[in-house]
């Protein structure tokens, strides 16, 4: 599984960050977390609000940290 | 973090589910739960001067009318009133933004023409939910979505200078008259700027990778919230916002209680006053690397205003911390030549130098 978070690098960022990495340590999931900040590659996803997830390629939420039972139901898919 | 009304996933990749309709019971105890708080906050804010007026004088036995005992007055009743209303106010904006994002806003100017899609971009920047370190990705999403270049500006200059927390500051320091003043202002520069900078035909003066690039139009469907969820999206804003600005509302109280007290009257009327017609676009310039929110400058506005500051000149003052900022200008230059930077500054301080005049002439 493959997980970028996206976002130039506010608190807000982090945060989402912080708890992608929390849930897939708590589901004990495979995954690769990337935090992509430069704003080409941020654009390059269509996403525009920030901070976002995609996992595998698909845009889970975008414009808001998640909480951790959504990142963890993401995760079971 | 959700503990009370956990938002429901929303799954954009897949089919969205459509949320469950709410029963009419449902609907009912919202709207009573929704009056009793409303009535019990009503009930204690019209309780607050009394309250302050025990606290300072039966409890702490300070004497009405003298100067400690007034600072002190003003502290415990202020400090509350504002507090109070900042909780309301960004509650109900909670609310009224989850009926708005990016994406909607995106997709509602991205046909417009302009002076109108200025005048629509300026309003919706009030209301749609912006951090303003996503101001770069939200640029790019709108210019390459073929929202004009001048539309885009005006969104950007009014999302964060017309805000709910400088419009309940200003509210509740310095009267409505005050905030509402700054809000039609405020949203008159941000049209005429962006509209301004629309007209000066700038699009090359975008950095070249954003004019190439091409971006896949990814479908972010809407999300459909029921209404406990935008109750959810109410009260994070709350514990967001209130959490943060809490400690500046305080201490620029505090701040401007001891200005009242030991900086002598129209200390500020010389430097700040209307005679001084220089002070407008000495303010601005001041104003641009000095970086402030809302909570943290308005306070100071106040003390200002109190010692003799000509109100166009604080205003003025006020929009340029607030509107221009100096990292906010190193964050943009990742997409903008350094020409465009310098005419957004000198259009938007051009803008906010005619606001400080025109109020220091008719007040």
């Amino acid at each position: 599984m493959e997980i970028k978070v996206l976002g130039p690098g506010c608190a807000k960022c982090a945060e989402a960050e912080k708890i992608m990495r929390a849930a897939v340590e708590e589901a004990g999931a495979t995954a690769t977390i990337e935090k992509i900040s430069d704003f080409q590659q941020i654009a390059k996803h269509g996403v525009f609000s920030t901070p976002a997830v995609v996992i595998d390629g698909q845009i889970k939420c975008v414009g808001k940290v998640p909480s951790k039972g959504e990142a963890l139901a993401w995760l079971k898919k | 973090m959700q503990p009370i009304t956990p938002i429901k996933m929303p799954n954009p990749a897949t089919t969205p589910q459509p949320a469950p309709p709410l029963t009419a019971w449902a609907k009912i105890k919202y709207l009573l739960t929704a009056l009793a708080g409303l009535g019990l906050w009503f009930a204690i804010y019209w309780q607050l001067h009394r309250l302050a007026e025990f606290l300072a004088f039966s409890l702490l036995g300070l004497k009405p009318g003298s100067h400690l005992g007034e600072a002190v007055l003003f502290f415990f009743y202020d400090t509350p009133k504002v507090l109070m209303l900042l909780t309301l106010i960004v509650f109900a904006v909670g609310i009224l933004r989850s009926f708005f994002t990016p994406e909607r806003t995106r997709k509602i100017l991205a046909g417009k023409r302009e002076s109108v899609g200025n005048v629509l971009a300026a309003l919706l920047g009030i209301v749609t939910p912006f951090c303003s370190c996503s101001a770069v990705p939200l640029f790019i999403g709108f210019v390459t979505a073929g929202v004009p270049l001048g539309v885009t500006f005006s969104f950007l200059i009014s999302a964060p200078m017309v805000n709910e927390i400088a419009l309940v500051l200003l509210y509740g320091l310095l009267g409505w008259k005050v905030a509402a003043i700054y809000m039609v202002t405020g949203l008159g520069v941000a049209i005429l700027a962006g509209w301004t900078i629309g007209r000066l035909q700038m699009e090359h003066y975008l950095e070249d990778w954003v004019r190439e690039l091409r971006v896949n139009d990814v479908d972010i469907p809407d999300e459909k919230l029921t209404w406990a969820e935008r109750f959810g999206h109410g009260k994070a804003a709350v514990r967001d916002i209130v959490g943060r600005v809490w400690i500046y509302v305080i201490a620029g109280i505090a701040v401007g209680g001891g200005i009242h007290g030991y900086v002598p009257e129209g200390f500020m009327a010389s430097i700040m006053g209307k005679e001084a017609w220089w002070s407008v676009p000495v303010a601005v310039l001041v104003g641009i690397p000095l970086y402030s929110n809302a909570a943290g400058i308005i306070p100071v506005v106040q003390a200002l205003l109190e010692k003799g500051a000509a109100l166009g000149t604080v205003l003025a003052f006020m929009m340029s911390v607030i509107a221009l900022s100096l990292p906010e200008m190193v964050i943009l230059r990742n997409v903008l030549k350094p020409r465009l930077i310098a005419v957004f500054i000198g259009v938007v301080g051009v803008g906010i130098m005619l606001v400080g005049y025109l109020f220091n002439i008719i007040i």
